[in-house]
């Protein structure tokens, strides 16, 4: 397969409750081994994703938010976070995980991954993708 | 349905052709409608010589590839519709290997694979890995998603 195309995982539920974004995690850890051009975003309650500190001891669920830290370790290097959904849930991103990534091409400097976008951006974002996949 | 795919092999002429469509079901059957839009997305689709290259059943959506439920007669049975278009149309119905195994999903080889006493997978369907999804995000002119 050589053709490569563009693919957007959009995340749009919170991480407990229900099973989308586990499994949207696992969807796109298993894609990345197509190398295609990929990039996450994150709105709605799926900004809760990415929430740092996470504790799910009390409701006996499996917390898998520390493996977002592994997105760069997958050449996940484009992460985009609706910046209106953060604020309508109170949130900034100094809330959120710190995801990076590591530039081989500069000596393997360490670079962020999570970009705060606008709602209009992320829509002008999507309408570039060739395929998008939702959760 | 005509759907307007602009053919760069004709720059100046927008033309209609047969569109490659990959469909993806997220949804178990009967508590949400889905797997039924789905269903008749890709009845219409093929009727109307379109390709479907591949189904694709995630999360609750790998219920619908269950040979174990009986609905009430005067009501359609979703998973044994998905067998027959499947037979008519030669299509490939995939359900998800991770996300059929949490929910009990079985067909002969992991009945045998995770000691089961039984398999349930219905007709037409096959066990696969999530790398079918992206392979038809890949291939497919279109990947449609029908859930939440």
């Amino acid at each position: 397969m050589s053709e490569i195309k563009k693919f957007m995982y959009v995340n749009r539920k919170a991480p407990y409750g229900t099973i989308y974004a586990w499994e949207s995690l696992e969807v796109v850890l298993i894609g990345a081994a197509f190398d295609q051009d990929v990039a996450l975003s994150f709105l709605d309650d799926g900004v809760y994703q990415l929430v740092k500190n996470q504790s799910t001891e009390q409701i006996g669920m499996k917390n898998f938010s520390p493996t977002y830290r592994t997105l760069g370790d997958y050449d996940i290097k484009t992460i985009y976070v609706e910046k209106e959904s953060l604020e309508e849930r109170g949130l900034s991103i100094d809330d959120l995980q710190h995801l990076i990534w590591e530039d081989e091409d500069e000596d393997w400097a360490e670079k962020d991954s999570i970009s705060v976008v606008s709602r209009e951006e992320l829509g002008k974002l999507m309408e570039q993708q060739d395929v998008v996949l939702s959760f | 349905m005509h759907l307007l795919i602009f053919d760069s092999n004709h720059n100046n002429n927008k033309r209609y052709r047969n569109v490659k469509f990959g469909i993806v079901v997220n949804e178990g059957p009967y508590q949400h409608q889905a797997s039924d839009t789905a269903y008749h997305f890709t009845k219409a689709a093929l009727d109307n010589g379109h390709e479907i290259f591949r189904v694709f059943f995630y999360h609750d959506g790998v219920n619908n590839g269950t040979n174990l439920s009986t609905p009430p007669q005067d009501d359609r049975n979703v998973s044994l519709r998905w067998t027959q278009l499947a037979k008519e149309h030669d299509l490939d119905l995939v359900v998800c290997v991770a996300a059929a195994q949490r929910r009990g999903i079985v067909d002969q080889g992991e009945m045998e694979r995770n000691g089961k006493p039984a398999m349930n997978i219905a007709d037409g369907f096959r066990i696969s890995g999530l790398g079918q999804l992206i392979e038809a995000g890949i291939q497919a002119d279109r990947l449609l998603t029908f859930g939440d």
